[in-house]
């Protein structure tokens, strides 16, 4: 084996149990992955984000009270990732009460170690998100490739189990994206002019970096024309969902990449991979299964919508009503739903026949029982896992084709401009 | 090696990468996700060979669960160093002292142990690999 990190005088007493057993159990992790990885030492973070409130089993609920029963104390500012359970509302949602109880002792072992009950898979949204060069313990795919692509802030892709014992003791392995070099991008993805661009392109074109990338940080060069952070948002989720992508730049946009070379920080790519109608047009395909029957829900929210996002759709269901049979699921956070109750947003949507599910998605607490018919959605994350968590046909559309769905009672898909040839 | 132990068993491979979460069951180690070449396969005592994990944070999660549960892999081999499955692994140690020895492969090893039918890892971290004879 390799030698072990450099470890600091703090890093030794945690290992000797100075700061108490949790912590001790938290560093001891943490020191085992710095000596897999050869870190040469360890390094403070500033913040962490939870993913390990997500309901896998018994496991997970065993390791989150045993750090509770250990005395632990989260050392750094720490929000929460979805949890398995819409506290408000999952006796309405149909939730069993057995899976409702395991996923709340989940979420109060973190909240009891000291996080906050942020409960959100788009954490960067939340207020005061994280600094460019601000080093933090993120857990999440989608969360990770957002802090480090759009805001240039530094998370390695940490796991659950990992996210609690950085927050408790805020440190981690000095390696990976913490440091500079790893952080360029090494293949660049060139796009043609593709025209007109609709939501829909950005997590098509995730999906296809992603699949492709194999752990090397992607380029995408060539987009032209305004990218909302909500386009970035879908971007990175599509990305970190088809491939372990953990940082990306888009040239002219991310904070990293103001140009080409300064995204490749000087060198050539290893690969330049060509972006057409031909390669978005199979991205496009893997979203939907290959057949899909009568329309039984359409989800909006994987990650999070924002409010921005909740506005948009209330644009689009005002003086609408979703067709009978037909369940239409918004998923976001507590904080941005309480915001579009004031905002008359959600009465809008509502009225529509929308129902907000908050604190989770439907990937992580039973809401859709299997066999509930064609679920339609606007995001690659819901679309990817959708066929194997919830055994559903899925198809995919932008924002827009859902919404028509839902009032139509029917998938209705309209083939982008920008596949065209 | 990168946790050591170890195994012995059927080897189950693919060149697509895997994510536990939502591509695995976590109670009983079926592959579900529909677009992998193992889709209905399991991976209790095998001797699991993927290039890499995939997506998900929460791989770790499913990993712990699986060695909970008992029905997790014989051995993990992979062509590089993924840190979430890794944790999995340490924190079982940890918590149930259960593990299993998880390798990573140069890229020959790695490539031949695709087309293995059996293998076994040693203590010290060699990986002894069975192929599918031509002759029968």
């Amino acid at each position: 084996m390799p030698a072990g990190p450099r470890l600091s005088a703090r890093d030794r007493g945690l290992l000797d149990g100075a700061e108490g057993e949790a912590r001790r159990l938290a560093m001891r992790v943490l020191v085992r992955l710095a000596e897999m990885q050869e870190a040469p030492r360890l390094i403070d973070v500033t913040r962490a984000h939870i993913d390990g409130c997500i309901l896998t089993g018994p496991a997970i609920v065993a390791f989150a009270e045993r750090l509770v029963k250990l005395g632990g104390r989260l050392a750094v500012p720490t929000s929460t990732n979805v949890i398995s359970v819409d506290r408000r509302h999952w006796r309405d949602q149909g939730v069993p009460e057995a899976w409702a109880g395991q996923a709340g002792r989940l979420a109060d072992a973190y909240l009891a170690l000291g996080a906050a009950p942020t409960f959100t898979c788009s954490p960067y949204q939340e207020p005061d998100p994280p600094r460019p060069g601000e080093h933090i313990a993120w857990a999440e795919s989608n969360a990770i490739a957002f802090a480090n692509g759009a805001l240039g802030a530094r998370t390695n892709r940490y796991g659950d189990l990992v996210d609690a014992c950085a927050a408790l003791v805020g440190r981690v392995p000095l390696v990976g994206l913490h440091l500079d070099a790893p952080r360029l991008g090494r293949v660049v993805f060139e796009l043609d002019d593709r025209g007109d661009l609709d939501d829909a392109f950005f997590p098509v074109l995730g999906y296809l970096v992603g699949a492709q990338t194999g752990g090397e940080v992607p380029v995408v060069d060539g987009l032209t024309g305004p990218i909302r952070a909500d386009d970035l948002k879908a971007f990175a989720a599509a990305a970190a969902t088809a491939g372990a992508v953990g940082m990306f730049h888009v040239v002219g946009v991310t904070p990293e990449a103001p140009t080409r070379a300064a995204a490749l920080g000087g060198r050539a790519p290893a690969r330049i991979v060509h972006v057409g109608a031909e390669q978005l047009g199979s991205a496009w395909s893997a979203l939907s299964t290959p057949s899909s029957g009568a329309l039984g829900s359409v989800a909006f929210g994987s990650p999070h919508l924002s409010l921005p996002e909740c506005r948009e759709l209330a644009s689009l269901v005002e003086g609408e009503r979703g067709a009978p049979g037909v369940g239409v699921v918004l998923t976001t956070s507590v904080r941005v739903h309480e915001a579009a109750v004031r905002l008359g947003l959600a009465e809008t949507l509502e009225r529509f026949g929308a129902q907000f599910v908050c604190d989770t998605c439907v990937l992580n607490t039973p809401l859709l029982p299997p066999g509930g018919g064609t679920f339609m959605t606007n995001s690659a994350k819901y679309a990817h896992y959708a066929p194997g968590v919830l055994g559903r046909d899925v198809v995919f559309g932008s924002t827009r084709d859902c919404v028509r769905s839902a009032i139509a009672g029917r998938p209705v898909v309209a083939t982008p401009g920008w596949l065209a040839a | 090696m990168i946790v050591a132990g170890s195994a012995d068993g059927p080897v189950l491979a693919s060149d697509v990468p895997l994510s536990l979460w939502g591509g695995v069951d976590a109670r009983t180690s079926e592959v579900i996700d529909r677009t992998h070449p193992l889709c209905g396969r399991r991976l209790t005592g095998h001797v699991v060979v993927l290039p890499a994990g995939r997506g998900s944070s929460s791989a770790s999660a499913v990993l712990l669960e699986l060695i909970h549960a008992g029905c997790a892999p014989a051995a993990i081999v992979l062509r590089g160093l993924d840190a979430v499955l890794a944790a999995g692994i340490v924190v079982a140690e940890e918590l149930f002292g259960r593990s299993l020895p998880l390798l990573v492969a140069e890229p020959d090893l790695f490539a031949r142990a695709l087309g293995a039918r059996h293998a076994s890892v040693r203590p010290d971290g060699t990986l002894n690999l069975d192929t599918v004879s031509n002759i029968d």
